[in-house]
């Protein structure tokens, strides 16, 4: 019985993340989603450690195509690894993911905004020294 | 109609009259349409929670990697001692080991000994050879002289991928523990939960990797 069918049959809300809609005598699709996963994240990996070392591009650009290429992979380890949909029934899944992605955007933003404005209006170290003698 | 009707009817007037029984039937009455509430979802949604305040905790150790970064105290930076050869390599087990968990629990959905206990047992030599290649890179650089002690760079540097070290030892004792509960009780309602709720676990430890080896390693030696 495929987890849509599953579903129908005991009319269980939600979905849980980890777990993939597919038929049990028929695991080919399943393990083509898990392939299809692996294969697009090689190809984000890849690209990511060229780009590191690359200088074919305007090198400040480059931690920008990094922070980039790791986002569209965490995004592509969700889908085929997680296998959190934006169907019905994973709305519980995906707003707490919202929720934790707020968070996490909170803090590090914060912090590192916070911490490099004041390491900017901080006075240099030796200057500092001089001013105590 | 009447007017009594046009203003919404009985159902509207007592709506705001005491219900003495309302907070028992909040608990006895079903969601419209689903009848059965499911202990693997609840279990899975659970996990997926706990997993989401891990990621957190890991956001405040990245954070603070990132402010101390520059902090090297005239000691060795990201650039003199990252061998990105070694990380391309322990990448590529915890990506493969990810893909390999997935085949397990497969597996384990359709009742396939062979598929998960194989499956399993390439997740746990690729996450062991992961833990080699860290542990190797740790002792290397501690030998050299740049421990976690030398500079707030490298305490920071060592907090943030020892914890995710440490994540994946523990993973590691998990997955054996799931084996061995498969291989002692078979493929149990309860044992299935436990198996679905490592493979989120597991999953979630290489999206961290994800970050990791983009923000320290990689932006660590291109700056």
């Amino acid at each position: 019985m495929s987890y849509s069918e599953l579903q129908a049959a005991s009319r269980f809300a939600d979905a849980v993340p980890g777990d993939q809609d597919f038929d049990h005598q028929e695991t080919t699709g399943a393990v083509g989603s898990y392939l299809l996963g692996l294969g697009l994240a090689t190809l984000l990996t890849v690209v990511s450690f060229f780009v590191a070392g690359t200088t074919l591009v305007w090198t400040p650009s480059i931690p920008v195509a990094l922070v980039v290429l790791a986002i569209a992979q965490m995004g592509v380890h969700l889908v085929f690894f997680l296998h959190i949909t934006t169907g019905p029934d994973n709305t519980n899944n995906v707003m707490a993911l919202a929720f934790g992605v707020l968070i996490v955007l909170v803090l590090m933003v914060g912090t590192i905004w916070v911490m490099t404005t004041m390491n900017h209006n901080m006075m240099p170290m030796d200057q500092m020294m001089h001013m105590q003698r | 109609m009447s007017a009594f009707e046009a203003a919404g009817g009985r159902d509207e007037f007592n709506r705001f009259r005491p219900d003495r029984d309302a907070w028992e039937r909040s608990y006895a009455e079903p969601l419209p349409g689903h009848d059965q509430v499911s202990k693997r979802i609840v279990v899975g949604y659970g996990f997926w929670i706990y997993l989401l305040s891990d990621i957190i905790m890991f956001s405040a150790f990245f954070a603070t990697y990132a402010v101390l970064v520059g902090a090297t105290a005239g000691g060795p930076s990201g650039r003199d001692l990252f061998d990105l050869h070694k990380v391309a390599i322990e990448t590529a087990c915890l990506l493969l080991s990810s893909f390999t968990c997935g085949l397990a629990s497969i597996g384990a959905r359709t009742n396939r000994g062979s598929w998960f206990y194989g499956a399993m047992t390439a997740t746990c030599l690729l996450g062991a050879a992961f833990l080699f290649i860290e542990i190797n890179e740790f002792r290397s650089m501690i030998a050299e002289g740049a421990g976690p002690t030398r500079s707030a760079f490298l305490s920071s540097f060592f907090a943030l991928v020892g914890l995710h070290g440490l994540h994946v030892t523990v993973g590691l004792l998990w997955l054996l523990t799931m084996m061995a509960q498969v291989f002692a009780k078979g493929y149990r309602a309860d044992v299935l939960r436990r198996v679905l709720c490592f493979g989120l676990f597991w999953h979630t430890l290489d999206i961290i990797w994800v970050g990791i080896f983009t923000m320290v390693y990689l932006m660590g030696v291109a700056q």
